[in-house]
């Protein structure tokens, strides 16, 4: 099975999104990613990997450590997520708008 | 007119829940009217795409609604629910339900309230809580899979790479 690798599938696990939270704030390595969280250490792991996958987040070798770090363009892809919905929902009140100047005319011109 | 007033949409990170905030150029009882018409609602409720119609539509304390949604690609979809608060011009409560789910019994709790604001202006606030964040971040993606038809921006194109295939 192919799995999806973007940036929706890094976004929906409530855990991912505590990490890019956290990384967003500052480069991190493995080890002080995990001590944030309750879950065992491979768990984070694991998210990790898919947020790397996914293009959010960036690790780089330095000595022993590996340091996560955002990558800010595949972010500003995340804070887009919503906007379609809210398209949508401007759509509908852009036509709510013109029923509202039709009622107001058939009032005023009774 | 001026400018479109602004629609915000609050869907924060970790709650079963979303806001829709957006003001109108008219008073409660009028705009309170384009929420709880039929005939109104067909005609807005589908945006510009897709078209709305009511098979059942009882605006009261225990009544219910069914309505079928028509999309630009000839698909249809229900949505219904029970309609628990239709107080004019004050505030609609309701439950809604999305019919095109692998499971029934994913229902969402739907307070729309309207507030008086000077100058004979009106403020929606559309709350809705759902049972699980799988379900809210589901109904938010579903918005964004219509994006894919509105516009063509880089993240559209993304999203189409993933359902299309």
């Amino acid at each position: 099975m192919e799995l999806r690798r973007d940036v929706f599938q890094a976004i929906a696990d409530p855990t991912r999104r505590e990490i890019i939270t956290l990384i967003s704030k500052q480069s991190l390595n493995l080890n002080a990613v995990a001590e944030n969280f309750d879950v065992s250490r491979q768990a984070i792991s694991l998210h990790i990997k898919i947020l790397q996958e996914c293009g959010l987040i960036l690790i780089k070798q330095e000595g022993r450590d590996r340091y996560c770090s955002i990558q800010p363009k595949k972010l500003s892809e995340v804070a887009d997520w919503l906007e379609p919905f809210r398209k949508m929902w401007e759509d509908r009140f852009n036509k709510v708008d013109d029923i509202l100047k039709k009622l107001k005319t058939k009032k005023h011109g009774r | 007119m001026a400018g479109k007033n602004k629609t915000t949409v609050i869907v924060e990170p970790g709650k079963q829940e979303f806001f829709v905030i957006r003001e109108f150029e008219a008073p409660r009882a009028i705009v309170f009217k384009a929420f709880s018409d039929k005939k109104l609602l067909e005609d807005w409720l589908g945006g510009q795409q897709m078209k709305v119609k009511y098979e059942k539509f009882e605006p009261k304390a225990g009544g219910s609604y069914r309505y079928i949604i028509t999309m630009g690609n000839g698909m249809s979809i229900g949505f219904h629910g029970v309609c628990h608060d239709f107080s004019s011009p004050e505030r609609i409560i309701q439950t809604f339900e999305f019919e095109g789910l692998p499971e029934t019994g994913h229902v969402v709790l739907e307070t729309t309230k309207f507030e008086d604001l000077p100058s004979g202006r009106t403020k929606v606030t559309v709350q809705s809580v759902f049972q699980s964040l799988a379900d809210r971040d589901g109904m938010v993606s579903a918005g964004m899979e219509k994006g894919v038809v509105d516009s063509h921006n880089r993240l559209d194109e993304m999203i189409e790479e993933n359902i299309i295939r």
